[in-house]
């Protein structure tokens, strides 16, 4: 006999993203709308809170809806509500929290609150039916760089972090100096297509007594003094190189790091997670660096890297499982540590 | 009609059910700003004391602003969850009003202030004639203490305050006042719901009702980012 098949209705709004979608059984995305502010956010060369909870309100009954009427369901067939309730901006996690909670009040339904970032790492169910815990997930976004070890559903252990600035973070931060606007990521990446990244060699740095962690200050420093330079003497600056060569420094160091985790705990599976993780350069580099030392690597698709609802509806239906459930009291907690109930 | 109706635009945070004329509950709270953590227990505590079927509710009533801008999107995003999961419309009904409905049948003027910081109240002036019409004499909007203080003075009358304003600026209003003045008491001088309720009615009554999905609070004030972008695109 077959299970009833688990259908959860998922919200996310933990940062500039207004996201609702539909979950059967963890793995199968019915809808996964995404509501984007980031053309409002580049007139201000960044996410500024107040205005994501601004439209965070005026978006989200409308994606809710959509997600519903994509997924030919209505509320009356859900079995819970999730919603992302940390980390993230606190003004912006209140509209999803607020918000669900009131729906899964009027309709009497669980409701799951998930971290944003187990999300991210969930993420790789949907597209890899096989790929269950334990693993070894490299998450890198705009706000985060974590190594995390899944050892189960809901259960992970932090093995390397970031020690100052995130991966994207540093992206964008270069890029600004590059002149080439916000978000920086997918900007550098692509200007790099067209660099040498063997051209200037920048310092990956590493942290003494702590292989697993990173910095990104320090690359991002040498950077902005070696463009500092170029203006002092008069030299040209190619920008092509330079994005190149300091989006290798970074993905260099985050395949070294991931794939020296993955073999000093013995794992032989490798997935990545987060914003960057639809970054086609770190893509090869830790495709290539995983066949050769026999791990298997899994990735999401561009649209599963981003922020988005669908993965919150993956973590929060093996959270549903085993019986987490939150109250009418739930509350957004913007600096929600990984694996904390 | 029923109503459902929820205020968390200040520190206050209320929750009532007003049926015709009749409040079947409300509860509010004036301690500590955790609106996200009580306000949906509250409404779930007079729903169950009142054997409350959501479903027989008419419309769901919010203050809709002004206030502090987390606070109402709270009460918003409260509201517009419920909206949808009943399919019910919306009410945004002017913060500053429905605290003057608190004091329903007074001829004074009377003056609402919520503190907005920046040495601004959101305030409004608004009378009841003595057929007991609700009158807006003057829209709800942030404004300088001594700018309401000299309208006042100006109308004539005696002025009652209330509002969470009033403690932060009641030496400024004393030196300012050329009119008598009262304050209102602790039962009527804060956010209350059933206010919201009452005034709500006379919105559906008129039409003046919102879909869940376009409902969005009215800060009355842009963001700081989008103030200081205007700031330098006028130099």
């Amino acid at each position: 006999m077959s299970e009833k098949d688990i259908l959860i209705l998922a919200i996310e709004s933990s940062c500039d993203e207004t996201a609702a979608a539909v979950v059967k059984n963890g793995r199968e995305v019915l809808s996964n709308v995404i509501s984007s502010q980031i053309e409002l956010h580049k007139l201000y060369g960044g996410v500024v809170p107040e205005i994501a909870s601004r439209k965070h309100i005026e978006k989200i009954n409308q994606v809710i809806t959509e997600a519903l009427e994509t997924a030919g369901v209505s509320l009356d067939d859900l079995d819970a509500i999730a919603v992302t309730y940390g980390p993230g901006l606190v003004g912006a996690l209140l509209v999803g929290v607020a918000e669900a909670k009131a729906i899964s009040y009027a309709k009497k339904l669980p409701l799951v609150g998930v971290h944003h970032i187990e999300g991210h790492i969930s993420a790789n169910y949907i597209e890899n039916k096989d790929l269950e815990p334990p693993f070894l997930c490299l998450v890198v976004s705009g706000g985060h760089t974590h190594l995390v070890k899944v050892q189960d559903y809901g259960v992970y252990e932090i093995l390397g972090r970031t020690r100052d600035d995130a991966a994207g973070e540093a992206c964008d931060k270069v890029a600004r100096a590059l002149g080439l606007g916000y978000p920086g990521g997918p900007k550098i990446d692509r200007l790099s297509a067209q660099g040498n990244a063997d051209a200037i060699h920048f310092p990956k740095a590493k942290i003494a007594d702590s292989p697993f962690d990173f910095s990104f200050s320090g690359l991002k420093s040498a950077v902005l003094n070696y463009l500092n330079g170029c203006r002092m003497k008069g030299e040209p600056v190619m920008e092509a190189d330079v994005a190149a060569s300091f989006q290798k420094a970074v993905v260099d160091v985050l395949v070294e790091h991931a794939v020296l985790a993955a073999k000093e705990t013995g794992m032989n599976k490798l997935a990545i997670a987060g914003g960057v993780a639809s970054n086609g350069t770190l893509r090869r580099r830790m495709e290539q660096a995983c066949a050769e030392n026999g791990i298997a690597f899994y990735h999401p698709s561009p649209i599963f890297c981003t922020d988005n609802a669908a993965m919150i509806g993956a973590a929060a239906y093996y959270e549903f499982k085993k019986g987490v459930r939150h109250g009418l009291d739930l509350n957004a907690v913007p600096n929600l540590k990984l694996g904390e109930r | 009609m029923k109503i459902l109706a929820l205020d968390s635009s200040g520190l206050t945070a209320s929750v009532a059910v007003v049926e015709d004329d009749v409040l079947l509950a409300e509860y509010t709270v004036n301690y500590k700003k955790t609106h996200s953590q009580t306000l949906l227990p509250m409404l779930d505590e007079i729903a169950r004391m009142t054997e409350l079927d959501l479903d027989t509710v008419d419309a769901i009533a919010v203050a809709g602003g002004p206030g502090s801008f987390t606070g109402l999107r709270i009460g918003s995003a409260t509201a517009k969850g419920l909206g949808l999961a009943l399919d019910k419309p919306l009410v945004s009904v002017p913060t500053v009003d429905a605290l003057a409905y608190n004091l329903y049948g007074a001829e004074a003027n009377i003056c609402p202030m919520m503190d907005a910081r920046r040495n601004q109240v959101y305030t409004g002036i608004y009378t009841f004639s003595s057929d007991g019409a609700f009158q807006v004499l003057q829209k709800q909007s942030p404004c300088a203490v001594a700018e309401i203080a000299d309208r006042l003075n100006t109308l004539g009358g005696e002025v009652i305050f209330l509002g969470d304003g009033v403690p932060v600026y009641r030496e400024l209003l004393k030196s300012l006042m050329k009119v008598p003045y009262r304050f209102a008491p602790a039962h009527l001088n804060r956010q209350r719901a059933s206010a919201v309720a009452v005034l709500a009615m006379e919105y559906v009554r008129a039409g003046k009702t919102e879909t869940a999905e376009e409902h969005r609070p009215d800060y009355l004030r842009l963001s700081q980012a989008e103030r200081e972008r205007a700031a330098r695109d006028s130099q």
